[in-house]
C-alpha cells in the first residue's frame, strides 16, 4: 500500500503522462501556425480563393488544437513547484531564467497576437492580419527554444556553478546556458519533428478527401503541400537527429548505450545497430536479433571505427564518480522507443517520398487503399514524436538534472502520496474526457471540410471578411 | 535598488496585470447566469473577453514563471505547500479555457449549456481560491526549517483566508459586471449595470472587513495607507457605476484591485511567505531570491520587453475597443435543424 502512495512514483507518473499529453497539441500549435501562415500568405499574394479556403480550414484545426495546448501548458509550468519543489530550489536560480524568458518573450506574444489574428479578419488591413499569424508562429517556435534550453540543462548542465552555502546551482553564463550544445541540436530535431506530425495531419485530411473525390480544388494542392513538406522536415529531423546523437553520445554516454542496450564497449563492426532484438524481458540476454555492423559505431562518432562505450563500463564509471547505485535506464524503454522514432519517422518520409511519384504531374494512384494507409500518417507521425520524447527523458534517468541532482532527491517533501494520488486522477479524468472531445472536434472539422468563402469585389478584388463571433 | 527588492516589485506587478485583466474575465464568466437570459446574451458575454482572454491568462504563467525565476524558493513553498488548492485552480483554468473554444463548435443547446456551466465554475474557483492563497500568504503558514509547508489542505482554508477568497470572488465579479456594461450594448448592458450596484455593495462590505482585518493583523503603515486608497476607490467605482460612467467605473475597478494587491504586497514585506509557528523559518526576499547574476539577467530582459508587452497588448485592446451587441451575433448555424435555443426571448433584441 506504502508503494502505491509513493509521492515519487506518483509524481513521476504525473509528470511523464501530463507531459505527453501536452506534447500531443504542442506539434500542431508550432507546425500548424507556420502553415496557415504559409497558405494565408499565398492567398494575399496571389489572391486564389483556395489558399484562402485552406487558411480558413487548417485554422480552425488549429484553433480547435491551441486551446488545449494552452491550458494543458500552464499545468506543465506550476507542476515544477508543486510535486518537484526540491528540484525548484536546486536548479530555479538557472532554470528558471529560461522559463521566465519563454512567458515573456514567446507567450504573450503568442497569446496576444493569436486574439488579434482570430478576431481580426475584418478590423485589421489585410497584411497586417497576415503579420499577426507570423507572429503568433514566431511566439510558438520562440517557446520551443527556450523550453528545450531549459530541458538541454537537465541533459547537460552548463553555464552554472554549485553554491555549496545554499545547495543549489546558480547561473554563471546565460549565454553558455542558451547554447548549450544539447539545446542547439534538439531545437530543430524537435521544430522538423513537429513539421513532420502536422505534414502528417495535413497529409491525412487531404487522403481522406480525396478518397472520397470531394473538394478536389483545395485538397490536391494541401497534400502536394503535405508530401513536400513531410519529405522536407524528414530529412531535415534525420540530420539534425544525427547531430543531437553526437551531442549525446559526448555527454551523455549512458544514454546512447542504453538507446541500443549495449552492455559491453564495443569497436567497430562490434558497434552494430540492431534493427529487432528478442531476449530476455531484462534485455541483458539477447535470443534472436538483426544487426547492421559498423552502424552504431557511425551514428555515435561518424567514423565505422569508433569504440562506443557500453553500460557495464559506463555503470563503472558513474559508481566511481558519483558513489554506489543503478545509473542505469530502463532499458527496454529506451531501446524500443529508439527505435520506433527512428522507424516510424522513416517510414513517414517513405510514405511521403511514394505519395510525391505516385500523384506526380497530377496523376491519381491507382489502387485506393493507397489512401487509406496515407491517412495513418498523421497517428502515427505523433506516436514517434512521442517515443522520441520518453526515450530523451527516461535515458535521463535516475537523472533529473544530469550527474547533478537524481530524481528521486528532487521531489516535494511536503507533498504526500494521498495529494499527487488525487491530482493523478483528476488530471487522468480530465485529460482523458477531453482528449475524446478534443477527437471528436478536429475529425469533425476535417471531415467537413474547408468552407466556401464569399466572392471577391470585383473591383476591388477584395474579399469582405464576416466579423469573428464565437 | 536592491534587485531583490526591484523583482519583489516586478512580481507583485506581474500578479496586479493578472487580478485587474484575468479578473474583469472571470467576473464575465460568472455573470453568465445573471446576464444570460439566452444563448445570444451568453455570446454577448463571451465575445466581451473572447479576443484577450488567453493574453490576460498568460500573466499568471509570466507571473509563474518569474517567481520561479527570481524566488526559487518562494516558488518552491508556495507552489508545494498549496498543492490542492493550485491543482483545483488549474483544473478550473483548463475547463473555462477549453470552454470558450469548444463552445461554438456545436449547434445543440445541451452542448452549449454543458460548456457554459464549466465557464461559470472555471471562473468562480479561480477567483475564489486565488484570494484564499493570498490571504494564506499573507497570514503566514507553518513552514519546517527547508521552508517545506508542514499544515494541511484544511489549514489553508481558515475563516480570514475564506474571507479573503470571498473578497477576490466579489471584487472579480463586480470589475467583470462593470466591464460588460462597458463593453455592450442595449438591455444586457443597462442590467450589468443594476447588477453592478447590488454586487458592487456587497464587495464594499465584505471588502471592508478583509482589508480591516489585514490592516489590524498583519498592517503596516504603508499596507494600511493603500487599504484605505482600495476602500475609497471601490466605493467611488460602484457610485461612478450608478451614475452610468461606465469608463471611470471599470477604471477605478481596475485601480482597486491593483491598489488592494499591492496592500497585500507591502503587508508582506520583506518576507514573501512568512512562517506562521517560527519567524526564524520564514522566506524573505533575501533568503528566497536567486543570485544578483541571475537577476541582473532577468531585470534587463523585464526593463526591455515589459514596455513593449505592455504596448502590444494595448493596441490589441484597442483594437477591439467597440461594445459588442447582439446585432452583431449571428443566428446559429441550424446543422441538421436541432439547433437553436428554446429560451430566445425575441423581445430581448431591442
Amino acid at each position: 500500500m506504502n508503494e502505491l502512495l509513493d509521492p515519487l512514483l506518483l509524481s513521476r507518473w504525473q509528470f511523464g503522462l501530463t507531459t505527453i499529453y501536452h506534447f500531443l497539441f504542442v506539434p500542431l500549435t508550432i507546425g500548424l501556425a507556420t502553415t496557415v501562415a504559409i497558405f494565408q500568405t499565398a492567398w494575399v499574394r496571389s489572391g486564389h480563393l483556395k489558399y484562402l479556403q485552406l487558411t480558413r480550414f487548417f485554422g480552425k484545426i488549429f484553433l480547435i488544437n491551441f486551446a488545449m495546448g494552452v491550458v494543458t501548458g500552464i499545468v506543465q509550468e506550476f507542476q515544477f513547484g508543486m510535486n518537484w519543489s526540491d528540484y525548484s530550489r536546486f536548479v530555479g536560480d538557472v532554470f528558471g531564467a529560461p522559463l521566465a524568458l519563454e512567458g515573456l518573450l514567446a507567450f504573450f506574444l503568442e497569446a496576444t497576437f493569436i486574439g488579434l489574428w482570430i478576431f481580426g479578419w475584418d478590423r485589421l488591413p489585410k497584411k497586417l492580419h497576415l503579420a499577426t499569424i507570423w507572429v503568433t508562429a514566431l511566439g510558438s517556435i520562440l517557446s520551443a527554444y527556450f523550453i528545450i534550453a531549459a530541458n538541454a540543462f537537465m541533459q547537460n548542465p552548463v553555464g552554472y556553478d554549485i553554491n555549496e552555502a545554499k545547495g543549489r546551482a546558480e547561473l554563471t553564463d546565460i549565454g553558455a546556458l542558451l547554447t548549450n550544445k544539447v539545446a542547439v541540436a534538439a531545437f530543430p530535431h524537435t521544430i522538423f519533428a513537429c513539421f513532420m506530425v502536422t505534414a502528417g495531419l495535413i497529409i491525412a485530411t487531404a487522403a481522406w478527401h480525396l478518397y472520397r473525390n470531394q473538394h478536389l480544388e483545395t485538397m490536391r494542392p494541401a497534400l502536394k503541400f503535405g508530401l513536400w513538406m513531410m519529405v522536407g522536415a524528414g530529412i531535415l529531423t534525420v540530420l539534425s537527429g544525427d547531430q543531437l546523437g553526437l551531442a549525446m553520445v559526448e555527454t551523455q554516454p549512458m544514454k546512447m548505450a542504453a538507446a541500443e542496450a549495449l552492455y559491453r564497449t564495443s569497436t567497430g563492426a562490434d558497434a552494430s545497430f540492431s534493427i529487432f532484438t528478442l531476449g530476455t524481458p531484462d534485455g541483458v540476454h539477447e535470443l534472436f536479433s538483426i544487426r547492421v555492423p559498423y552502424l552504431l559505431s557511425f551514428l555515435s562518432t561518424h567514423t565505422f571505427d569508433g569504440t562506443v562505450e557500453g553500460i557495464n563500463d559506463l555503470q563503472a564509471q558513474y559508481v566511481q564518480l558519483y558513489g554506489p547505485g543503478d545509473y542505469t535506464p530502463t532499458i527496454w524503454v529506451t531501446y524500443w522507443a529508439f527505435r520506433w522514432m527512428i522507424g516510424l519517422g522513416m517510414l513517414h518520409v517513405l510514405i511521403a517520398v511514394v505519395g510525391l511519384w505516385l500523384t506526380r504531374k497530377g496523376r491519381s494512384p491507382r489502387w485506393r487503399w493507397l489512401w487509406r494507409v496515407a491517412v495513418w500518417a498523421f497517428p502515427l507521425s505523433l506516436g514517434a514524436m512521442i517515443v522520441g520524447w520518453v526515450f530523451t527523458e527516461m535515458g535521463r534517468q535516475p537523472w533529473i538534472v544530469f550527474g547533478l541532482l537524481k530524481t528521486s532527491d528532487a521531489v516535494s517533501p511536503g507533498i504526500t502520496g494521498l495529494d499527487v494520488l488525487i491530482s493523478l486522477i483528476a488530471f487522468t479524468a480530465i485529460y482523458g474526457t477531453l482528449a475524446v472531445v478534443e477527437f471528436k472536434l478536429i475529425k469533425k472539422a476535417i471531415q467537413k471540410g474547408p468552407d466556401d468563402v464569399p466572392e471577391p469585389d470585383p473591383e476591388s478584388g477584395d474579399v469582405r471578411h464576416e466579423a469573428t463571433v464565437y | 535598488m536592491d534587485l531583490t527588492v526591484l523583482w519583489f516589485c516586478i512580481v507583485g506587478f506581474l500578479f496586479i496585470g493578472y487580478f485587474v485583466l484575468d479578473g474583469f474575465d472571470f467576473g464575465v464568466g460568472m455573470s453568465l447566469p445573471f446576464l444570460g437570459r439566452d444563448d445570444t446574451d451568453r455570446r454577448v458575454l463571451i465575445n466581451t473577453i473572447g479576443p484577450v482572454w488567453d493574453l490576460n491568462e498568460t500573466w499568471v504563467i509570466v507571473a509563474g514563471a518569474s517567481l520561479f525565476a527570481a524566488f526559487p524558493e518562494w516558488y518552491a513553498t508556495l507552489f508545494s505547500g498549496f498543492y490542492l488548492p493550485l491543482l483545483l485552480i488549474l483544473l478550473a483554468l483548463i475547463l473555462r479555457g477549453v470552454s470558450f473554444e469548444y463552445r461554438h463548435q456545436r449547434p445543440e443547446a445541451a452542448w452549449k449549456r454543458r460548456f457554459d456551466r464549466m465557464i461559470v465554475i472555471g471562473s468562480a474557483v479561480p477567483a475564489f481560491l486565488w484570494g484564499v492563497a493570498f490571504a494564506n500568504i499573507v497570514a503566514g503558514v507553518p513552514l519546517d526549517a527547508n521552508h517545506d509547508y508542514i499544515g494541511t489542505f484544511f489549514g489553508l482554508l481558515n475563516p480570514y483566508a475564506l474571507l479573503g477568497g470571498l473578497t477576490t470572488l466579489l471584487l472579480f465579479f463586480t470589475h467583470g459586471v462593470v466591464f460588460v456594461s462597458l463593453k455592450t450594448d442595449g438591455d444586457i448592458r443597462l442590467r450589468a449595470r443594476r447588477l453592478a450596484t447590488r454586487a458592487g455593495v456587497a464587495t464594499i462590505v465584505v471588502a471592508a472587513a478583509f482589508l480591516l482585518w489585514t490592516s489590524v493583523a498583519y498592517g503596516t503603515l504603508a499596507s494600511v495607507l493603500l487599504s484605505a486608497v482600495a476602500a475609497v476607490t471601490l466605493i467611488a467605482a460602484v457610485l461612478a457605476n450608478a451614475r452610468g460612467r461606465e469608463g471611470v467605473s471599470f477604471a477605478l475597478m481596475a485601480v482597486t484591485i491593483a491598489v488592494a494587491v499591492l496592500s497585500l504586497f507591502f503587508a508582506l514585506f520583506p518576507d514573501v511567505m512568512p512562517a506562521s509557528n517560527d519567524p526564524a523559518n520564514s522566506l524573505t526576499i533575501e533568503n528566497a531570491s536567486s543570485s544578483a547574476y541571475t537577476l541582473t539577467i532577468m531585470s534587463w530582459v523585464a526593463l526591455i520587453f515589459l514596455p513593449l508587452i505592455l504596448a502590444y497588448q494595448g493596441f490589441t485592446y484597442w483594437i477591439f475597443r467597440k461594445r459588442v451587441s447582439r446585432a452583431q451575433i449571428p443566428a446559429v448555424e441550424s446543422a441538421g435543424g436541432h439547433a437553436g435555443d428554446p429560451s430566445i426571448d425575441p423581445q430581448g433584441a431591442h
